[in-house]
C-alpha cells in the first residue's frame, strides 16, 4: 500500500531529516512509528500526505508513485488519506461538529448524511457532547480526539497519525489506540508516531524505529533492515 | 443539483456573514465602490438629460434672414407677408433695424460707441419659422430657397449651435466610457487588494482546508462571494448615490427650466441603466475576487 524507494529529505536547512528509507507496509496494516525527537517520524508521515517531497527516491501510495500528482491532483489524493496532526491543526472560529465534518463538506455529501457521520465519529471519540464547542473551549486532549474525529470521518484508505495520544492519559490513549484497531480491522492502512513505547509494546503490532534519519529497527524483518541500506 | 443550489447558497450566506462580522471595513469597501461607480453613472444621466433638453430646441429650427441694406421698412414688411402665405412656413416676425440696434446698444454695453455712428449699419431681418412637421431636407431646401431671394443677404439657420452642441455631448460621451473603463480598472484593484488581505487573513483556514483535500475550487469559492457581494452593494449605493444627486438638482433644474419658459424634468437612472451599473459592480467584484484568488491562494502551502 505505502512503500518508500530509498527515500531521502533534506530540508532547505541543509540537515538531512531522512536517509535512504527503503520501507513497505501492506494494505490493513497498522505500523507504529518510534524514535527519538528529531528522528524523522513526522517528516516520515509528511511525505505520505504529500505536505512534503522527497530530495531522493520515492514515495508509492497504491502502487502509484506520488511524484506525478501535482497541484490538480493533490486535494483528490489527500481526500483518501485522514491525517492527524501534532499540533491539531483544528479550525478555532468554528463549532468542533464543524470542525469535524470539513472533510464531508468538501465532498458535497448532503447535509442529513453529514450529520449522521460526524455524530459517529465524535461518539467514538467520547466528544459527542461537545460538538457545540469551539476548539479553544477544550483541553489540548479534547482538541487532539477531535483532530482524530476528523481524520477517520470520511472513512480514508489510509489513516497517519503524528502522536495522536500525546496529550491524552492512559486509558483515553488505550481507547483512541484500539479505535485504530478497529479501522485496522476493515482494511485501513495507519500509521502511528508515537513516544509510547510501553502502550505499543503491549499492543504488539508492527513497530519501525528511526535513529537521525535512519531506519534502525523493523519488528516485521528483524533482521534483514541493515542488508538494504548501501553506505 | 438542489444539493448543489443549496451548497451554494449556504457558502454565499457565510460570506456575507463573514462581511457582517466586521461591519465598518465593510461598509468603506462598499462606499469606495459605489462612489467610483456613481461616478461615470452621474455622469451619463447629465448628458442623458443635456441630450433631451437639446433635442427639444432641435425642433425651432428657425432662420434667420438679413435683408440687404437697401430693403426699406415697407418692402421687409411686404416680403415679410409674401413668405408667411407659403404653405411651408408657420409664421414670420420683422425685426426692425432701429429696434435691433437699440437692443444691442442696451444690452451689449457698446452704447456710447454705438451713439458714434451717424447710420444705423444693421439691416432688417425676418426671422423664418417653418411649420414644424418639416423635414431636415425640406428645411434645407427652403433655406436655399430664402438665399436665392434677390432681398436675402444672409440665411442662417439658428439652430445649428445645437447640432455642434449636441455634437460635443457625444464627444463627451465618449469620454466617460473611457473614463468608466479606467474606474473599472481602478475598482478591479481595489476588491482584489480587499480580497487579498482577506486570503492572507485566513490563511491557516486555507491551509488546513487544503490538508483536508479540499479542491482550489471549494476554497475559492467563499471569496468569490465575498466578491460578488461586495460589487451587488456597490453598485446598489452607487445607484442609490446617482439617485440622491438627482433628487437634489431636481428642484433646481426645474427652477432654471421654467425660467426659460421650459417644463422638462431631470430625470435619474432608468430601469436599464440601473441594470447595468448594478450588473457591472458585480461582474468587478467577481472579476476582482477571481483574480487575488488566482494570484494568491496558490502561494499557500500546508506546512
Ligand atoms: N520545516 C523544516 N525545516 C527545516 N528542518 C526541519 C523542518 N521540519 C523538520 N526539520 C528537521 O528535520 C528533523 C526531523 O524532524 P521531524 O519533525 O521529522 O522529527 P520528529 O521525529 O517528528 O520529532 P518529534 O518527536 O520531536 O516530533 C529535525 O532535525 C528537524 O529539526
Ligand atoms: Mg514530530
Amino acid at each position: 500500500m505505502i512503500r518508500f524507494d530509498n527515500v531521502s529529505k533534506r530540508y532547505p536547512g541543509g540537515h538531512e531529516a531522512l536517509s535512504n528509507l527503503m520501507l513497505d507496509i501492506d494494505a490493513g496494516e497498522l505500523v507504529f512509528v518510534t524514535g527519538h525527537s528529531g528522528a524523522g517520524k513526522s517528516t516520515l508521515l509528511r511525505l505520505i500526505g504529500l505536505i512534503e517531497r522527497p530530495t531522493r527516491g520515492q514515495v508509492l501510495v497504491d502502487k502509484r508513485s506520488t511524484r506525478g500528482i501535482g497541484r490538480r491532483g493533490l486535494a483528490a489524493y489527500r481526500r483518501d488519506i485522514g491525517m492527524v496532526f501534532q499540533d491539531h491543526k483544528l479550525l478555532f472560529d468554528r463549532t468542533v461538529f464543524d470542525n469535524v465534518a470539513l472533510p464531508l463538506v468538501i465532498t458535497g455529501l448532503r447535509p442529513r448524511d453529514i450529520g449522521k457521520r460526524v455524530r459517529a465519529a465524535l461518539d467514538q471519540v467520547d466528544l459527542l457532547s461537545k460538538e457545540k464547542q469551539r476548539p479553544e473551549t477544550l483541553s489540548s486532549g479534547e482538541q487532539q480526539r477531535v483532530g482524530i474525529a476528523r481524520a477517520i470521518v470520511a472513512r480514508p484508505k489510509i489513516v497517519i497519525a503524528d502522536e495522536p495520544t500525546g496529550n491524552l492519559d492512559p486509558e483515553l490513549s488505550r481507547g483512541i489506540m484500539t479505535l485504530f484497531e478497529r479501522f485496522r480491522d476493515i482494511g485501513v492502512t495507519l500509521l502511528i508516531a508515537s513516544h509510547d513505547l510501553s502502550l505499543i509494546t503491549e499492543m504488539g503490532h508492527r513497530r519501525i524505529t528511526l535513529d537521525r534519519g535512519r531506519l534502525t529497527a523493523d519488528s516485521a524483518n528483524p533482521s534483514g533492515q541493515q542488508a538494504f541500506e548501501i553506505d | 443539483m438542489q444539493a448543489w443550489i443549496g451548497r451554494h447558497a449556504q457558502t454565499a450566506l457565510a460570506s456575507l456573514g463573514k462581511l457582517a462580522e466586521s461591519p465598518l471595513a465593510t461598509v468603506l469597501t462598499v462606499l469606495v465602490i459605489g462612489v467610483t461607480l456613481a461616478l461615470p453613472g452621474a455622469l451619463q444621466v447629465l448628458v442623458k438629460n443635456a441630450l433631451t433638453v437639446s433635442g427639444g430646441w432641435q425642433g425651432a429650427t428657425d432662420f434667420s434672414m438679413y435683408l440687404q441694406p437697401d430693403i426699406d421698412r415697407a418692402a421687409a414688411d411686404q416680403l415679410g407677408n409674401l413668405l408667411a402665405s407659403r404653405a411651408d412656413i408657420a409664421d414670420v416676425t420683422l425685426v426692425d433695424a432701429d429696434e435691433a440696434l437699440e437692443a444691442f446698444a442696451e444690452n451689449s454695453g457698446f452704447g456710447a460707441a454705438l451713439d458714434a455712428l451717424d447710420n444705423n449699419p444693421l439691416p432688417h431681418a425676418l426671422v423664418v419659422r417653418p411649420i414644424a412637421s418639416l423635414s431636415p431636407e425640406a428645411s434645407a431646401l427652403l433655406k436655399q430657397e430664402l438665399e436665392n431671394l434677390p432681398e436675402a443677404d444672409i440665411v442662417q439657420l439658428d439652430t445649428e449651435w445645437v447640432s455642434r452642441f449636441q455634437a460635443m455631448l457625444q464627444l463627451v460621451r465618449r469620454s466617460i466610457l473611457l473614463a468608466a473603463g479606467m474606474l473599472g480598472l481602478a475598482l478591479l484593484v481595489v476588491i482584489g487588494n480587499t480580497i487579498r488581505l482577506d486570503i492572507q487573513n485566513r490563511r491557516d483556514e486555507i491551509e488546513i482546508m487544503q490538508l483536508v483535500g479540499a479542491s482550489d475550487g471549494f476554497i475559492r469559492r467563499p471569496f468569490l462571494y465575498t466578491g460578488f457581494w461586495y460589487g451587488l452593494a456597490g453598485g446598489l449605493a452607487a445607484v442609490v448615490l446617482v439617485a440622491v444627486a438627482t433628487a437634489l438638482l431636481a428642484g433646481p433644474v426645474s427652477a432654471l427650466a421654467g425660467l426659460y419658459g421650459g417644463s422638462w424634468r431631470l430625470s435619474g437612472l432608468d430601469l436599464r441603466e440601473t441594470g447595468v451599473l448594478v450588473a457591472v459592480g458585480v461582474g468587478l467584484g467577481l472579476a476582482g475576487s477571481w483574480l487575488a484568488t488566482a494570484r494568491h491562494m496558490r502561494r499557500i502551502e500546508p506546512k
